[in-house]
């Protein structure tokens, strides 16, 4: 299929925030007529990537060319017009218009500068047809799934330049995640459209967690890693496995002694127990067990819902199904504060929208969690409460070790401490971390994996969940591994599970 | 011809979509409104029939003692449209009356250079806001904000009098009726109904009020389809601006004076109008029309409580807070549904 | 050596700015009225333009201060004024349907009645806000409209006047030399002072408008919290209400507390809490009404026309609305910044600010 003249090349391309590369001389290209998957995990550089190639973001270094000619993309708008398409993961219409105004928004068809209805409510409905989908263009677009939205947005995506003959019509279209809330039949319908345009010359950047579709639809990728390029590959000549591990690497395993410590430990009695607990769209039915003093680990790639099975066990998402009993006794899973009344403590993978108020300072920040436990008539008297705070802010060792520093000022490291020090100081007996160690450098990592050992040895449970599949065996007594919002298989820790064994778990999705 | 996969992944969507669909129409709350007025109005003719409820011409004096306040919903109409708020509505108007008539009667100009003067104050006091609103991401309600306090103050600046108007121009253009057969329209009802007539094509004729419609939807969106978000706050800013202006001059020549205390508060009633008329104020969604059965809805309101002589005033605050409260809960609860 | 960064020290402090203005305003007076700050005792009460601003600025200050912990919950209340000319409206036309309107226990129990409905105002924003999620500024939209109506329900339209000595003593009184108002202002004040800052009520609000989805899962009961904030508000809108109408010893349910809503936003704006919420400062909200109380004064006493206040205010409005856009400093001030980056290095102070009590 390919030709030998790239339509899109993307060469060098560097992005800097404050802080952090999130690209360092990524290379990239893209044929016609091809579907190319874009791969990595959380923090890879891959939505950084389409964001600079979609105008969102402007680039630091590198160059784009598109047919063979230099580009400058400096809006969204610049990029449309250059002839790239996208569709975000959230559907970006408005769902408040017709399907048809959607489609045509900022190029309706217009005589005398009035909008010719007619001719835009035919003109879509044609490509709709052409496109092969059954969708009234006069409806508002909220009277639709979400599924068919996604399809709408790949045909505005498509369909420029039939009215007014500007524009080239689109020559590259980015799908981000746009099936991550789509049933079977529904992506199905998605990848028939995918095809479709694809057959048609369109080159098509796809970007999924599900490794399935990955393999159903895409006939080449790329994979990144930590900002940099890992590799682009035939998706024909790469097999699952061999995917993951470039997609996942290999870290370096200094805390090998962990490993065996928590391999020898001992766990105690059941502590929370957990039946049929599911969410549409969020998790599917599972069961699982955690006992005193024990590590849970989950691994899974993102997206396979091992943020959404953390989330149903705290409360932060409702069940549908199931019933979570801790200690023995059911508790109601109506909002958070049942969980914590009951003893789970949770801190979220998104430190700044879920985790801190970051115009408090670290103290303030660090009481939180205790303070809304005892309610606000009952404050926790000023000398307890430096004290505690003295305590973990040492424990933890979170700089600046001054308790009036605004959170928002700290280091991603140290904020991560101070959400463990707010949770700790509740004496959870459960603890809930998900990717604690996302972003931080390593000195923190290894911190805060070290606390994971010695809490479970003070007889805390923990259900840890990391992206680096060392770090989850390393720590953990019991291995969750989940595929595709599945929780496919529990795997008991020992000499004989390794990461390339979790990997093939997760590669086939099947419990040996 | 294509049928193939959609209808059997939906069966649910397909099945309830003729209730959930006449509940989810954008055109239910305008309506609604429009069957609340001929309720009220046939409540009334029953009531009053005897004290001549039933001439046209109280009908259409809605319109002629309205006027003002369909031209400025109208424009408040554009703006919650868009996602944002007004308040300097009424300080507008106060200040267009004060200008005009103090123009006018104090300088002398003719009236036909005064009007535009008028107009293109309006318009630029509402660009200005709907600059600032978009380049330096200031909430809408704050600025405009600070626009009632300008204009309020502006007009005592002019004068802390009450500036009666001489002006022949005036009171004959104040007093020419169109006639209709039936009744007749003032001057100021004719503006009022063209005003609303362009604003209709403006929104769904053009690509600015599509653009409208879709800012109000969803800003974000609206962004990342390269739509221009900027130039078209602005422009709905200042299109208030202007209505507000319009609306000024109607009042002037409704009340044939200019007064610092002129339309205190009437961006309430403006506001109060547009969310009658089914406008979300959350924007969106809406129609003109919907504003203008909120401005009939809220004159009728007064009307009827001329009528009934015993009844005072201050009812006409209840009643529209009333309404007001239960138009924002079936608004609430439509947006509700569709959210889940 | 300590004296620039201890400087820097006070410039960050939060009431730095609101403090200044206050000051810089103050002096203005004093070419025009060279007796400015000249406080004298005449028949046992003091007077002096100082007290009258805090006497002027009574019922501002009130209204402000429960604004505050509702802007500090991320939301706003419109329905103030109307709250302040119910609870006037229902008090005086109590007070004037009694035989004897200098009854202490019949007062008592008109500004109770008062208080009352007050609080059932708050219950109702507080309900559409934290029980049916609706916008804050279009649930208490529905009172801003209907409350003046109820208002003039009350007082049946008219101006309705009281003859009552107790009555009179909140808004005109005198005790122990300075008016009786100051002290029901400091009262208020420090009741919301130790309310917020000695249980962990102020800790919760900050948390709830400072990040709302981190409350959540912290635990925090944001409803319960944001109902009693609007509930607050309205108890202290109700109360300057009372004030507002005993010193006029009248209710007027059309223009008594018009615009207060306006003024006390503005006053918490320049207090320097954010309108998007989170951090509060109780003692910056009243030096914010100060500044718009002495504004006023201010304008009278330089002789400029009264009728010019709504334009200052304005542009204060305006000047301080645009200095805490970030995108406007950025903009402004971005371009010096950056040619003063170099030069950083070279002042080691710079770092520690960072760790400044904010």
């Amino acid at each position: 299929m390919a030709e030998p003249q790239p339509v899109l090349e993307m060469t060098g391309i560097v992005k800097e925030f404050p802080g952090v590369r999130a690209l360092s001389g990524v290379d990239f290209r893209l044929f016609p007529g091809e579907i190319h998957a874009l791969m990595g995990e959380n923090g890879a550089g891959k939505s950084t990537l389409i964001k600079v190639l979609t105008g969102v973001h402007t680039l630091d270094g590198g160059t784009i060319t598109l047919d063979g000619k230099p580009v400058r993309i400096g809006s969204p708008l610049q990029a449309q017009q250059a002839g790239i398409s996208t569709v975000y993961q959230e559907v970006n219409l408005c769902p408040n218009l017709s399907v048809a105004e959607n489609i045509f928004i900022g190029r309706e068809p217009t005589r005398a500068g009035r909008i010719q209805w007619k001719r835009m409510r035919s003109e879509a409905a044609k490509l709709v047809d052409r496109l092969g989908l059954d969708v009234d263009v006069t409806a508002p677009l909220s009277a639709y799934p979400l599924a068919v939205q996604q399809l709408v947005a790949i045909v505005r995506s498509v369909g420029t330049g039939d009215s007014d003959g500007e524009g080239s019509g689109t020559k590259v279209l980015v799908l981000d995640e746009p099936t991550s809330s789509l049933d079977r039949d529904e992506v199905l319908e998605l990848f028939r459209l995918m095809r479709q345009l694809r057959d048609e010359g369109v080159a098509i950047l796809f970007v999924s967690h599900f490794l399935d579709q990955i393999y159903e639809v895409c006939d080449r990728m790329t994979v990144l890693r930590n900002g940099a390029l890992v590799g682009e590959h035939m998706v024909r000549d790469l097999d699952q496995v061999g995917l993951i591990e470039l997609m996942i690497g290999k870290a370096l395993d200094q805390l090998e002694e962990l490993h065996d410590q928590q391999l020898h430990a001992d766990v105690g009695e059941p502590l929370l127990k957990a039946e049929g607990l599911g969410r549409t769209g969020g998790v599917a039915p599972f069961d699982l067990e955690i006992k005193k003093g024990e590590v849970v680990g989950l691994a899974g790639l993102l997206g396979s819902g091992r943020t959404e099975l953390a989330r149903l066990l705290f409360g932060a998402d409702q069940p549908d199904s199931g019933k979570l009993t801790v200690g023995g006794e059911a508790v109601s899973m109506s909002a958070p504060n049942d969980a914590i009344g009951a003893g789970i403590a949770f801190c979220s993978e998104n430190r700044k929208t879920e985790g801190l108020v970051p115009d408090l300072t670290v103290r303030e920040n660090i009481i939180l969690a205790l303070q809304a436990a005892r309610g606000w008539t009952r404050p926790i008297p000023a000398s307890q409460r430096d004290e505690l705070v003295a305590k973990y802010i040492a424990a933890l060792d979170i700089r600046p070790a001054n308790p009036e520093a605004r959170v928002g000022q700290l280091s991603g490291g140290n904020q991560q401490k101070v959400l463990l020090a707010r949770w700790l100081i509740t004496q959870p007996k459960l603890l809930i971390l998900d990717e604690p160690t996302r972003g931080i450098d390593i000195g923190a990592k290894t911190e805060i994996q070290k606390l994971v050992v010695s809490l479970s040895e003070d007889g805390m449970s923990v259900l840890y969940i990391a992206a680096e599949l060392e770090e989850v065996l390393r720590l953990s007594h019991t291995i969750g591994v989940l595929r595709d919002r599945k929780l496919v298989a529990q795997l008991t820790n020992g000499p004989e599970i390794t990461t390339s064994k979790i990997l093939e778990t997760i590669a086939s999705g099947e419990h040996q | 011809m294509s049928a193939t996969t959609r209808t059997p992944t939906t069966p649910e969507s397909r099945t309830t979509s003729t209730s959930a669909r006449l509940l989810g129409d954008r055109r239910l709350p305008v309506l609604v409104t429009a069957g609340l007025f001929l309720v009220m109005y046939i409540a009334g003719l029953s009531r009053y029939q005897n004290y001549g409820f039933g001439e046209p011409q109280v009908f259409l004096n809605l319109f002629i003692d309205n006027s003002y306040l369909l031209v400025a919903a109208v424009g408040a109409t554009f703006v919650i449209m868009s996602g944002g708020i007004d308040l300097s509505v009424g300080s507008v108007i106060g200040f267009t009356t004060m200008l005009t008539a103090w123009l006018v009667q104090d300088v002398g100009l003719p009236l036909l250079v005064v009007v535009p003067i008028s107009l293109s104050v309006g318009a630029f006091g509402g660009f200005l806001m709907g600059y600032v609103i978009h380049n330096f991401e200031i909430q809408p309600f704050i600025v405009t904000l600070a626009g009632l306090f300008l204009f309020r103050g502006l007009c005592l600046v002019i004068s802390k009098e009450s500036i009666a108007i001489s002006d022949s121009a005036v009171s004959s253009l104040a007093e020419t009726r169109i006639s209709l057969g039936v009744g007749d329209l003032s001057i100021g009802a004719v503006v009022a109904l063209v005003v609303l007539g362009v604003a209709f094509y403006v929104l769904h004729y053009t690509r600015f009020g599509r653009r409208v419609y879709a800012i109000g939807g969803n800003e974000q969106s609206a962004l990342l389809m390269g739509l221009p978000l900027g130039g078209t706050k602005i422009a709905v800013y200042t299109m208030s601006g202007f209505c507000s202006a319009l609306a000024g001059l109607l009042f002037m020549l409704y009340i044939q004076s200019g007064d610092p205390l002129h339309a205190v508060g009437m961006e309430l009633d403006a506001i109060a109008a547009v969310v009658i008329g089914g406008t979300l104020l959350t924007g969106g969604s809406g129609y003109v029309l919907g504003t203008l059965f909120g401005v009939l809805v809220l004159g009728l309101i007064k009307s009827i409580i001329q009528f009934e002589g015993t009844l005072s005033s201050w009812w006409t605050k209840i009643a529209t807070g009333v309404l007001l409260c239960a138009f924002i809960l079936v608004q609430r609860a439509m947006t509700a549904r569709k959210a889940t | 050596m300590t004296t620039p960064s201890r400087w820097r020290a006070l410039t960050r402090h939060h009431l730095f700015w609101p403090v200044a203005v206050l000051v810089a305003l103050l002096l203005v007076n004093v070419p025009f009225t060279p007796d400015f700050f000249a406080i004298h005792m005449t028949n046992g009460h003091l007077y002096g333009s100082l007290v009258s601003i805090v006497l002027f600025g009574s019922p501002l200050i009130l209204v402000a201060v429960g604004m505050t912990l509702v802007i500090a919950t991320g939301g706003i209340d419109l329905s103030v004024g109307a709250v302040v000319a119910i609870t006037g409206a229902l008090t005086c036309s109590y007070i004037s349907h009694q035989a004897d309107q200098n009854a202490l226990s019949g007062v008592l129990l008109a500004m109770g009645l008062g208080l009352v409905a007050a609080v059932v105002c708050g219950l109702w924003n507080g309900f559409l806000v934290a029980r049916m999620g609706i916008q804050p500024i279009i649930a208490t939209l529905i009172i801003m409209v209907a409350g003046r109506g109820v208002a003039q329900l009350i007082t049946d339209g008219q101006i309705i006047t009281v003859n009552s000595d107790p009555y009179q003593l909140i808004g005109g009184g005198y005790w122990l030399t300075l008016p009786f108002s100051i002290f029901v202002v400091a009262a208020v004040v420090a009741v919301t002072v130790v309310l917020t800052r000695r249980t962990a009520l102020g800790l919760l609000v900050e948390a709830v408008g400072g990040n709302a989805e981190a409350s959540r899962l912290v635990g925090i009961r944001s409803r319960r919290i944001k109902i009693m904030v609007y509930v607050f508000c309205a108890v202290s809108a109700g109360i300057a209400g009372l004030m507002i109408s005993s010193n006029t010893s009248a209710a007027d349910g059309n223009n008594a507390g018009l615009w207060i809503e306006l003024d006390a936003i503005l006053a918490v704006v320049i207090g320097g809490t954010s309108l998007l919420g989170g951090r509060f400062s109780i003692g910056g909200t009243v030096i914010g009404a100060l500044v718009i109380q002495t504004l006023t004064t201010t304008i009278y006493t330089i002789g400029v026309p009264t009728q010019t206040n709504l334009v200052f205010k304005a542009a204060v409005v305006i000047v301080v609305c645009l200095l805490q856009s970030p995108k406007f400093r950025a903009k402004v001030f971005g371009a010096r910044a950056k040619s003063a980056a170099p030069a950083a290095p070279a002042a080691p102070a710079e770092a520690a600010p960072k760790m400044e009590v904010s």
